[in-house]
């Protein structure tokens, strides 16, 4: 019998090494995976490259992370949002590394990744200060930038339901990266707030299937940034 | 470069809802368009009746609705601004892959977005002024100038500090080369044309001399329609 639960946040993060490139779904707070994020501050790995739209608000969830110093790189579209500040010090402090990338070049740079093609030519961001120094090349009369797609050693995303074989629902526009982001990583965890045996999902509806995902764990109720944040809590 | 002061230019040409509105006149029944941050997200207020307009946010969901009653909302139902919103009837959400494809795949019929600097060529700078300090940030500003069809720009002509925005060349980073459509400011309508910036329309009381004064390029006049006999 197939089941990918697992114990528990800690748990499903315990061999992150240090160095790792992780992959974190979510567009601002929805779809942020704070039980897990908290759980990767509570094991300590170092040196992480982070592949995010964003960088967190306040000091928990990915904030939080990055506030700990484990983040030395990271790949993000929009790096700033109201109340966020840890990474705008931190990368004035130089204490960080940032890639920008368009957003829709960052999912189309995971979704490549996650279907083994390592390039691909797009139109956008040509004549921007973010296609500098990176190989052009000419369509009919469109001019395309090379970009490169990305994988990760971990993903971790947040989903509605699961069922056991690791089938996902997920809630709204929490979906968000979640879908490209557990294909592209070579061990993909989702928490989840319901969990489900299989063969209870209608198979029709499935989001992600179970083919991306590694291990499910059980977060019956998850937080949100923005109640954490209007509550003054901090992590750790 | 400045442009001459004046004490009425304030109280001269169009409101920020007055833009919106007359921009929301342009857009078809059936569109399906993005509207950014800030000031294009006005324009939703003002569709004429009878026009239905599905609007899509590319976080990822397609028949956006505007923001719910106090309490009533779900922090993981937002817009591209992550601030909260409904769904109409008929909504779609996808993820970030499917949402992009809508945008570079040409599929959204027009993208509103504000504006830094617009050039007499149609290029847009709208995402940094390339100060040292700021924290860079692009969001799917780039993809949607780049993938959309039809580019509207929403701006006030001259910034707070009288600054021209519609120039000759942008000065700022780029968002994309010669992406812009039309660009509706409180003082005209205009459009991006091969020979540049081409006056479609003139706010109430503001003259053409008065528009072109505060403008980094040569306006060129409406074209003259022959009145009906």
């Amino acid at each position: 019998m197939i089941d990918k639960r697992v114990a528990g946040p800690a748990a499903a993060v315990a061999d992150i090494h240090d160095g790792a490139t992780v992959m974190i779904g979510g567009f601002g707070e929805a779809g942020s995976p704070i039980e897990l994020i908290h759980a990767l501050i509570d094991q300590g790995a170092k040196r992480l490259t982070v592949v995010s739209n964003n960088t967190g608000s306040g000091e928990v969830g990915l904030a939080a992370l990055l506030k700990a110093g484990r983040v030395r790189k990271v790949i993000c579209s929009f790096p700033r949002t109201a109340n966020s500040t840890v990474f705008p010090d931190l990368y004035r402090r130089g204490e960080v590394e940032l890639e920008l990338v368009p957003q829709g070049t960052l999912a189309e740079r995971i979704r490549a990744g996650g279907a083994g093609i390592p390039a691909f030519f797009t139109p956008t961001a040509v004549g921007t200060p973010l296609a500098q120094g990176k190989e052009h090349r000419l369509f009919g009369d469109t001019e395309c930038v090379l970009e490169y797609g990305i994988r990760a050693d971990f993903t971790l995303i947040k989903g509605r339901c699961a069922d056991t074989h690791g089938n996902v629902l997920y809630h709204r526009t929490a979906r968000n990266f979640a879908p490209p982001m557990a294909t592209a990583a070579g061990v993909t965890i989702v928490q989840v707030s319901e969990v489900v045996d299989a063969g209870q999902l209608d198979a029709e509806a499935i989001v992600t299937p179970g083919i991306f995902v590694d291990r499910i764990v059980h977060v019956p109720s998850p937080q949100q940034e923005s109640a954490l944040i209007a509550a003054g809590a901090r992590y750790p | 470069m400045t442009p001459p002061a004046t004490d009425e230019s304030a109280a001269i040409g169009w409101s920020r809802d007055d833009i919106a509105r007359r921009l929301a006149q342009d857009i078809p029944h059936g569109s399906y368009v993005n509207l950014g941050i800030g000031i294009p997200e006005l324009v939703a207020r003002f569709v004429p009746e009878g026009r239905t307009l599905i609007y899509h946010t590319e976080n990822g969901l397609l028949g956006m609705g505007p923001s719910p009653a106090a309490g009533a909302g779900d922090p993981e139902l937002i817009n591209a601004g992550k601030r909260q919103v409904t769904m109409m009837p008929g909504a779609a959400f996808f993820d970030q892959s499917t949402s992009f494809a809508m945008i570079r795949g040409g599929h959204l019929d027009l993208s509103v977005l504000g504006a830094l600097q617009v050039s007499q060529t149609g290029d847009l700078a709208n995402w940094s002024t390339g100060e040292a300090d700021a924290i860079p940030a692009v969001g799917g500003a780039m993809d949607l100038v780049a993938g959309v069809r039809r580019v509207f720009v929403i701006t006030q002509h001259c910034t707070k500090e009288g600054e021209m925005k519609l120039v000759g060349e942008c000065t700022y980073p780029l968002t994309g080369r010669a992406v812009v459509d039309r660009v509706y400011t409180d003082l005209a309508v205009i459009d991006i044309t091969a020979d540049g910036f081409r006056v479609v329309e003139l706010a109430p009381g503001v003259g053409f001399d008065f528009v072109q004064e505060r403008t980094g390029a040569t306006l060129l006049p409406p074209i003259q329609r022959t009145a009906a006999v």
